[in-house]
């Protein structure tokens, strides 16, 4: 049994490329089918992974082809990557089976089928991301990732996701030059692309006070690059039109995981092949720490100027980035905790935010505007309670998951000599701002629709279609939210054992 | 000044990837964007190549010659050329689609556009 277990990271990175061949040949229901399967049957394996790492309390190694480490290719798996893989299978089919009715209006039926396909291969690539430990492996699934993406933008065919598009796909390309040139002079300097080895050979390196700049130059590229894929702060500027404008269970996927995938990688890389001393005697970290402290305040303040509630959820989005950005920039383990803590509550909670903004848009005759979405929740009621837990999670109300982790930031910002007083006063700051903006929206839909708002009293566009789906898909999240709000210990200490076997 | 000399081809990759840079960057037109783009993805592969190569060395193949030059990097920059290639291909579909809609290649009056079209 347990060498058949062994071989299930390999399993769920080819089933889901499979599964996209598969898709292409399919039409409309066989497709979907298809990848209802594929991720499931990941997702099972995944979770197999995080419980089987768990009780055997150590990570596994599995050589790709046949030369060992150093010169080989090869995967390693340890809690948080099965994690990382289990949410990456089960979020997006969550999304896709919640937001079906949107997909339908937003796609040409007779391509609904491409949609799979990119489903399926940035599956592909989000798992490859978490298990590989080659860093060149790593930059080609990164680009799998961004083109995937990209697909799941555009297939929505109307100009303004084109526009988006070729936006993200600048900031993108410019993230991935330098990830690569970083990657590339990390393997001058060291000769391995292995990321254990490299770290070996890095440590002896700045020990020896050899090549400081080149290695603070390369490590600085991968961190702004990976920085600029994923939307932090001075390179944000991407995300509302992206997730303001794709249909919705792209947004639901881009914010929640794509976004994710690269930080998780960051994070790999940080402990794995730079490792955290070498990184925090270059002050590349403090650098981290400002934008995202920066990003934490300038996303929110935009998002409270906007007057549509996708872009103020993808602004929003920049601000929780910047929540993690901090987390990275404070260096010590549980500032990382909390990072990663805060990092899967937000693939949590976002996805559940744009599916109810969906779902309150569409009891609204569509509209997206504040104006319009007065009194929706009346008439969209999932959609209006699915809104207000996400909206309250990520304020930090307690009992849902984002009290959790501005509590854990806290108290990492608390043990961390120099920023502890910039981080609090930050923390508090944002958390206003973030009340600002969500309650607001939270008591825009609740409030009795007026006549003058034009649908009042009236149930447009709700139908009892795609409805069930959309339930219990809200229902999941929510009831995750609250139980990681509720109970987080063991999935605290579950961060913990997964950091301890990451480096 | 002798550093310079010696290591001239990476000196030179790294001008072409500034210059492919701030072309990706700051030129507006879509499609100087895209061959910036290509600037400096070239710049890595030039820099990876020549890194690669040691001055002396034989091809790696037993029996012919002393040392060997590591054919890692030879791979690496075939992957990110075919990576690169894709990339590319996916831009250019996005551009035609545009310039289709939009009739212009640049982006601040496609912004204009798209701005107006919403309103």
């Amino acid at each position: 049994m347990n060498g058949l277990i062994l071989d299930f990271p390999l399993f769920s990175i080819v089933l889901p490329l499979v599964g996209a061949v598969l898709c292409a040949a399919f039409r409309g229901r066989a497709a979907k089918a298809i990848y209802y399967t594929v991720s499931a049957l990941t997702a099972c394996a995944a979770l197999c992974l995080v419980v089987f790492t768990l009780s055997e309390g150590e990570y596994f190694t599995r050589p790709m082809g046949h030369f060992p480490a150093p010169y080989g290719n090869e995967i390693r798996i340890g809690v948080l990557e099965a994690l990382f893989a289990l949410l990456s299978a089960a979020v997006p089919a969550l999304c896709v089976f919640g937001a079906k009715k949107r997909l339908e209006r937003d796609i040409d039926a007779k391509k609904i089928n491409f949609y799979f396909v990119m489903l399926c291969l940035m599956q592909t690539a989000l798992t490859a991301l978490a298990y590989t430990n080659d860093l060149f492996t790593a930059y080609v699934f990164i680009e799998i990732c961004t083109l995937t993406s990209c697909g799941l933008l555009m297939i929505r065919q109307i100009g303004r996701t084109t526009i988006a598009a070729i936006r993200y796909m600048i900031f993108n390309l410019l993230g991935s030059g330098f990830v690569l040139m970083g990657i590339c002079m990390l393997y001058d300097l060291t000769g391995y692309l292995s990321m254990s080895y490299i770290k070996d050979a890095v440590a002896s390196l700045s020990s020896g006070g050899e090549y400081t700049v080149p290695l603070t130059v390369a490590s600085g590229l991968i961190i702004i690059g990976i920085g600029m894929k994923s939307g932090m702060f001075p390179f944000h500027f991407w995300m509302p039109d992206t997730y303001g404008y794709a249909t919705t269970p792209s947004a639901c996927i881009l914010s929640g995981l794509v976004t994710k995938g690269y930080i998780f990688l960051l994070i790999k890389i940080i402990y794995r092949v730079i490792g955290t001393e070498v990184l925090a005697s270059s002050g590349i970290l403090r650098v981290v720490f400002i934008f995202g402290l920066a990003g934490m305040i300038f996303g929110s303040v935009s998002a409270i100027k906007e007057h549509n509630v996708n872009r103020m959820i993808a602004f929003s989005s920049a601000a929780q980035i910047g929540y993690i950005y901090m987390g990275i920039g404070i260096g010590t383990d549980a500032a990382m905790t909390a990072a990663l803590f805060h990092m899967f509550t937000h693939a949590l909670t976002k996805p559940l935010l744009f599916m109810a903004s969906a779902g309150l848009s569409d009891a609204s005759a569509g509209g997206a505007h504040f104006s319009e979405l007065q009194g929706s929740a009346h008439r969209n009621k999932v959609a209006g309670v699915a809104f207000a837990v996400g909206a309250l999670s990520m304020v930090g109300m307690p009992m849902f998951a984002g009290f959790i982790s501005k509590l854990l930031f806290a108290f990492a910002a608390v043990g961390a000599s120099g920023k502890t007083v910039v981080t609090l006063v930050v923390l508090a700051v944002s958390t206003l701002l973030n009340a600002i903006y969500f309650l607001r929206t939270a008591i825009r839909i609740y409030e009795p629709a007026t006549l003058s708002s034009g649908n009042a009293g009236e149930r447009i566009g709700i139908t009892a279609y795609g409805q069930k789906g959309f339930t219990f898909a809200c229902a999941v999240l929510i009831l995750l939210n609250i139980v990681l709000g509720i109970h987080a210990t063991p999935f605290t200490e579950m961060i913990n054992t997964g950091l301890s076997m990451l480096g | 000044m002798g550093k310079i000399l010696v290591n001239y081809e990476e000196i030179a990759a790294m001008v072409l990837f500034a210059i492919g840079f701030t072309t990706l960057v700051f030129n507006r037109n879509l499609v100087k964007k895209i061959i910036g783009m290509n600037i400096m993805d070239t710049a890595i592969y030039l820099f990876l190549a020549s890194m690669g190569f040691i001055e002396g060395s034989g091809a790696p193949i037993i029996g012919q010659a002393e040392s060997y030059v590591n054919p890692i990097p030879s791979g690496l920059v075939l992957t990110g050329i075919v990576v690169s290639v894709s990339v590319s291909a996916i831009m250019l579909a996005l551009t035609v689609r545009l310039y289709k809609r939009y009739h212009t290649l640049n982006l601040d009056d496609i912004y204009m556009y798209a701005q107006r079209e919403h309103e």
